[in-house]
């Protein structure tokens, strides 16, 4: 009699469990919006970046969170649009509004996020896994925008604090001829201060030789200077970068956008049962997940996160709660990554990795801060014009 | 006197050839695809055995005379011989086996497929796959309740406990806990379920008859940012006087009162600490280091650390065999 009892309650409870969750069964939508601009002709274009890069990783997200969601009576689903124009893109944004959308990732230049964002209304939640720009993060904020890609600031000064903690403090910088090198290269120089480091020569790069033919002869002659520790460039599209490691005047190390890197995220990232993610994703988009993948995945993740617990896919509840000291995400980078209240950005540590490799990963020891390691990098509260929170 | 020199040399010959004599640990590595032996009165390595590629969780079968190995990356689990120290056979065991418990019946065991988001049933005799549950995404605790009722599974990326009948094979209740869900212990009553969760930070304990958490523990280290405190292995003595709690990345071990869960102390080991055994009389406490590479010895009675012992690269799991 008492074994019967035994039995028969855990089977009771899980019918009572079972049973009202597939009553109240809950679906959230989310849109995924990509407009890149083209990048003009670069030089070394040798390996293609993939044109579906964000994409896969919110795909892969929705499924990890579906995953979750039949355990408890959710789903998940994408609407995706890869607009080729700005134009289109809004269009596009407007159209799954309409369709009664309200939770949005956005893989777009900085201006077409503001624009996005401004059309949103209240209760809308814009992801943005693609835009980098500082300025987004320390004045042009908004309550409703998340940055899960890390800025500018965030990169630099995980390579600030390398070179720092690796004595490699004079910097030859060589910095590209378009916005964005300039605004990486403004990043570097403002972690640079930060850092104690050296800028001994900044010099812009402006030949337009094709230096498939030409990098052996050009680029000893203009990293010439008195000594330096390294070179850094600034390099976003990869134009001329791939050309300057090892025909440097003097032996030394490159890095920065080329060479060795401050990345959202690599292939070579395997640690804090990374290599699992990366196992999943390359089965789902038959290549390496990057850092915009990565940077959609962590979005859509974050929003499940928050539906587990709520039960809601009510954009404002859910942005709530990713501020709330209830919000915590595994995302493979070895700690849990949190948003920060004044700007919305996601807390990250950052990989420093060359192609085939992981050299280290970011915030180091010893760069302390009184609230969290991962406040070093990037811009902090005092630093930032932001109070999206108050 | 020469036949007794005679015997000296048979006796040293045996010595050499069945290595069963003095109490035994053994340690997975899990970036050297190799086990450690040590020997837990000298507590020194005495053996490393080649295994599989990238060998995670081990475990004793229930009559001490076979060990299984995960070697994940080989897609399945090994049986080493414990006489002969040698692999004698495989099992089927579904891919990226990570962690896996046995049934007290010394027959089913449940392994966790990391990478397909299942639990596979093995019969260890017929080698026959009795189930495949699909549970959330990265399954990895895998822990089987001592009076043989449940089977629960963690998924890391779900955060969930999965409750497993193993009657019937299949989920019976979902416990959303922390993030990174790692590990699961039970009480030796089965009253008890101690589950780890290691980015969330927090352990918390289920009432196994009412499957429901009854408290959440966390943690705090002094002088150790909260972000490194990771909970992962747990290992709860027979009295039911200790939990220990293997606090990942920052370097310590909790020491838990396991009845009214306050954290007594903290024990400073290598580096990453993972998983733990105890000893055969429990009075020793192993714990596997690894980014340090090494295993640290506990003294339970003191609650101190007294011996590091270097090992192969990435110690993963530890066992004891109480037998040896």
């Amino acid at each position: 009699m008492s074994f019967l009892a035994r039995t028969v309650t855990p089977l009771l409870i899980a019918l009572a469990a079972a049973t009202p969750l597939k009553a109240e069964s809950l679906d959230v939508r989310i849109g995924y919006l990509q407009w890149l601009p083209d990048q003009g002709p670069v030089l070394s274009n040798v390996i293609p970046e993939p044109e579906d890069a964000g994409l896969r990783g919110a795909e892969l997200a929705i499924n990890d969170n579906s995953t979750t969601g039949k355990f408890l009576g959710q789903t998940y689903s994408l609407q995706s649009d890869v607009a080729d124009s700005e134009e289109a893109a809004i269009a596009a944004f407007d159209a799954m509004r309409e369709n009664g959308l309200d939770l949005f990732v956005v893989n777009a230049p900085a201006s077409t996020l503001k624009t996005l964002t401004e059309k949103a209304g209240d209760n809308t939640l814009i992801f943005n896994a693609g835009a980098e720009d500082d300025a987004l993060r320390t004045g042009q904020c908004h309550v409703n925008l998340i940055h899960t890609i890390p800025s500018y600031s965030m990169l630099t000064d995980a390579l600030g604090q390398w070179l720092n903690q690796r004595r490699w403090d004079e910097v030859f910088l060589i910095t590209g001829p378009t916005e964005a090198d300039r605004n990486w290269a403004n990043a570097f120089r403002r972690s640079a201060r930060r850092f104690g480091l050296e800028i001994v020569e900044d010099k812009p790069w402006t030949f337009d030789a094709d230096l498939r033919r030409t990098a052996s002869k050009e680029l000893p002659l203009f990293t010439q200077a008195r000594d330096y520790d390294t070179v850094v460039v600034a390099d976003v599209r990869g134009d001329f970068g791939e050309y300057v490691p090892f025909n440097t005047w003097l032996p030394r190390p490159v890095v920065g956008t080329q060479g060795m890197s401050p990345v959202t995220w690599h292939r070579v990232v395997e640690s804090w049962g990374a290599a699992q993610l990366q196992n999943r994703f390359h089965e789902l988009a038959n290549r390496d997940m990057n850092s915009e993948d990565y940077a959609a995945w962590a979005a859509i993740r974050a929003i499940g996160t928050a539906v587990t617990d709520l039960n809601s896919a009510n954009a404002t509840e859910i942005r709530n709660f990713l501020f709330s000291d209830k919000f915590q995400l595994a995302a493979f980078k070895g700690r849990k990554v949190t948003f920060r209240d004044w700007n919305g950005q996601m807390r990250q540590p950052i990989p420093m990795v060359h192609p085939r490799g992981l050299v280290a990963t970011a915030p180091f020891e010893g760069f302390l801060h009184p609230n969290t390691e991962l406040d070093t990098l990037g811009f902090d509260q005092p630093e930032s014009e932001c109070r999206n929170n108050g | 006197m020469k036949s007794l020199l005679k015997h000296t040399a048979l006796a040293a010959m045996i010595g050499l050839s069945t290595p069963a004599l003095a109490s035994v640990a053994y340690v997975s590595n899990e970036k050297d695809n190799t086990l450690s032996v040590i020997d837990t009165e000298t507590r020194e390595v005495i053996e490393t055995i080649d295994v599989g590629q990238r060998p995670r969780g081990i475990l004793l079968s229930k009559d001490y005379t076979k060990l299984y190995i995960c070697a994940s990356d080989d897609d399945t689990v090994q049986v080493l011989d414990l006489a002969t120290r040698k692999i004698v056979d495989t099992l089927p065991s579904g891919e990226d086996p990570e962690q896996f418990a046995l049934h007290p019946n010394n027959r089913h065991l449940y392994i966790a497929n990391e990478d397909d988001a299942i639990v596979t049933v093995v019969d260890v005799d017929t080698k026959d796959v009795l189930a495949q549950i699909d549970v959330g995404i990265e399954p990895e605790g895998m822990a089987v309740s001592p009076d043989g009722k449940w089977a629960v599974n963690t998924s890391e990326t779900t955060s969930m406990l999965h409750w497993i009948n193993t009657e019937t094979f299949e989920i019976e209740k979902n416990i959303v806990v922390g993030q990174r869900p790692r590990h699961v212990e039970f009480s030796k009553d089965s009253k008890i379920a101690w589950a780890s969760a290691e980015i969330g930070g927090t352990v918390h304990i289920i009432d196994v008859d009412n499957l429901e958490q009854i408290h959440e523990m966390s943690f705090k280290v002094p002088g150790v940012n909260q972000d490194r405190v990771q909970p992962v292995g747990i290992e709860l003595t027979s009295d039911g006087k200790y939990a220990f709690v293997a606090l990942g990345p920052s370097n310590h071990v909790a020491v838990v009162d396991a009845q009214t869960y306050e954290v007594l102390d903290y024990l400073l080991v290598g580096a990453r600490v993972w998983q733990l055994d105890l000893d055969k009389d429990e009075k020793h406490l192993y714990t596997t280091n690894g980014v340090s590479g090494d295993v640290s010895v506990i003294d339970v009675q003191d609650l101190k650390v007294i011996k590091s012992i270097k090992v192969g690269r990435y110690p993963w799991g530890v066992v004891i065999d109480p037998t040896s």
